[in-house]
């Protein structure tokens, strides 16, 4: 036998804690917790009031149908489908040339890389993720649009290709890492199945290990094509501020989130049309988000597999 | 405990010999064996591992061949070295010949791929692919190149069938493999492998993972298989291999101690680890 009584020293310890201290944890950590819940609904409150107001000022049905966005002409015009489509031509060249690259290299660090190869590719690939896009933006408008330029010359200074291109390096290390997350985890014994019926590695990885991880793929690649939307550093420095609707990806445009830094960023009185326009392409945008936002939660619960 | 490190190995030469099947006593009846699979002096080694030591054994076509031994002495190792699946290990080191009809299966000219659609596998765990029941058995013909429609429904009804789990699942075809019961998944794996025909079923301990109705359900398969194709089963339940097998090879730390009959080895065995092993005194 020891020379303490660890019994009686539990109990005197015990008495010491403070019960009441442990009952006010869940308390605490509620009030934490509903600082990020109050923020967002405040956040959402402001978008949807001040919407509100400037719908009170001008056509609901122009600003949805129209495709002409004039806030400084003296009869100003307010077509949100000029912004969205200087949003989409981005969104979609980024995501024509992120997918195949990003999940190209998702393939080989999950189905080819070794272990050594592996650990020198992922951390560079996090440091792709972490450079601030205002040194993308300075990327694309330094060497992607004059490296353009050089190859056609009908590309004007500000365009799509080069913001396009470069949103989507920026989110190729997205749809790598969340990719390949997915298919690492499809287990080798799903592998080992199809490679002992004689099928070959392509195949495996083609037929058994892209299906059985689609669900993470396609999320990893909404949740790119959400950052590509809101991406605003970029398009801001590179893509110009004419907004318009038509087609052509080499001439300026303007995304609905240039837009928004351009105003905040400048002279719009509080109190006027174009400050209120502030809050319904921002109220748009966040639409956008949401929405991608559903699709990617459907999807996983859709497609999700179970081992 | 000497000499239970020592490697005199007891192999009957059991190939091109004739079997003098008893039945109930009566008549004998006489089958000529033909060798399927032979190894000549096969080694492998994991890094620094030497896992398998001149394995030296031959397996008859249409017979259930077991591996039996304590866990880690390489009976998996070896049943992966029949269809090559062991290379997945990027560290594993072979030598040595393996003859798969004459056919030394680490030639050039004879593509794993080949190999493997020759020689199928079930695996210790059931393993079906996250698609549904007809897509499972259809995969291998498929990736094999086999398009049409008629072709793959007749051989998934065939092979399910062959599986005796046709019943069972007919009516729910398109539904996912992975909610079936792992019993189930187990003979939908059975079916997949024998979609494609192949002429060797390697099975590493198929059953371990099920209770004991679906044990029972796969051995019963098993008999019935052995008539259209060979079969290489490792076990570490005794009375799995004394019920279904032809021939046992018991392996003991990554080399084969004795190789025979099965009735030999679970009822006089020559070597006295094959004896203490088999009457559940080590293992
Ligand atoms: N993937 C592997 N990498 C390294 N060593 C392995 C691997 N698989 C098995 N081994 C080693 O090979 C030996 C035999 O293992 P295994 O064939 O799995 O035995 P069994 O199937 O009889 O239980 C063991 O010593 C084990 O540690
Ligand atoms: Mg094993």
């Amino acid at each position: 036998m020891s020379n303490y009584n660890i019994q009686e020293m539990i109990q005197k310890n015990k008495s010491n804690k403070g019960a009441g201290f442990e009952k006010l944890i869940p308390v605490i950590l509620l009030i934490i917790t509903s600082i990020s819940v109050l923020a967002t609904i405040g956040i959402l409150y402001t978008l949807i009031s001040q919407s509100l107001e400037f719908f009170n000022r001008e056509s609901f049905v122009q600003f949805f149908t129209s495709a002409t966005w004039q806030p400084y002409s003296s009869e100003p015009e307010f077509g949100i489908w000029a912004l969205v489509m200087g949003t989409l031509k981005v969104v979609v060249i980024a995501t024509i040339f992120a997918v195949p690259i990003g999940l190209g290299a998702a393939i080989y660090l999950s189905e080819y890389a070794s272990e050594r190869a592996k650990k020198i590719i992922k951390p560079i690939l996090e440091v792709l993720a972490g450079i601030p896009t205002v040194v993308y933006g300075f990327f694309a408008i330094n060497f992607v649009t004059p490296f353009l330029q050089s190859l056609y010359s009908g590309i004007s200074l500000y365009n799509a290709v080069s913001a396009g291109l470069v949103v989507g390096i920026m989110i190729i290390p997205m749809i790598a890492s969340l990719s390949e997350d997915a298919m690492s985890s499809v287990p080798n014994s799903t592998r080992e199945g199809s490679l002992g019926l004689g099928a070959t590695k392509l195949e495996t990885t083609f037929k058994v290990v892209l299906p059985a991880a689609i669900s993470g793929i396609i999320a990893s690649v909404v949740l790119a094509v959400s950052r590509a939307i809101g991406e605003t550093m970029i398009v801001s420095i590179a893509a110009g501020s004419t907004p318009n609707a038509s087609l052509d990806i080499t001439s300026s445009l303007q995304t609905m989130t240039g837009f928004i830094v351009q105003i905040t960023s400048g002279d719009a009185a509080y109190g006027s049309s174009l400050y209120f326009s502030l809050f319904a392409v921002g109220m748009t945008l966040f639409l956008f988000t949401f929405v991608m936002n559903i699709i990617s939660q459907w999807v996983s619960k859709r497609f999700r597999e179970e081992y | 405990m000497a000499n239970i490190k020592e490697k005199n190995t007891i192999t009957k030469p059991v190939d091109n010999t004739t079997l003098e099947e008893t039945t109930q006593g009566e008549k004998k009846t006489e089958i000529i064996r033909e060798p399927i699979f032979k190894t000549n002096n096969f080694n492998l080694w994991y890094g620094d591992n030497h896992a398998l030591q001149d394995i030296n054994l031959t397996f008859n076509k249409n017979e259930i061949s077991a591996i039996i031994g304590p866990s880690g002495c390489g009976k998996s190792t070896f049943v992966k070295s029949l269809n090559r699946m062991v290379e997945l290990v990027p560290v594993v080191r072979t030598e040595g010949e393996i003859l798969y009809r004459d056919q030394d299966i680490f030639e050039k000219k004879f593509t794993v791929e080949e190999l493997r659609t020759k020689v199928g596998m079930v695996f210790q765990k059931p393993n079906p692919f996250p698609k549904s029941i007809y897509d499972n058995v259809a995969y291998g013909p498929r990736v094999h190149g086999i398009r049409k429609k008629k072709v793959l429904d007749e051989v998934v009804e065939k092979s399910l069938c062959d599986a005796a789990i046709w019943d069972e699942v007919k009516d729910r075809l398109h539904e996912n493999a992975l909610g079936l019961s792992g019993g189930q998944q187990q003979r939908i794996c059975i079916a997949r492998a024998l979609a494609t025909e192949p002429d060797v079923i390697l099975m590493d301990e198929p059953t371990s993972a099920l209770d004991p109705i679906s044990t029972t359900k796969v051995e019963d398969l098993m008999q019935q298989l052995k008539k259209d194709y060979s079969i290489v089963v490792v076990t570490h339940n005794m009375q799995q291999a004394a019920r279904v097998s032809d021939t046992t090879a018991f392996f003991y730390q990554g080399y084969v101690v004795e190789h025979d009959e099965t009735k030999v080895i679970f009822e006089n065995p020559r070597d006295q680890r094959t004896e203490d092993y088999v009457s559940g005194r080590f293992g």
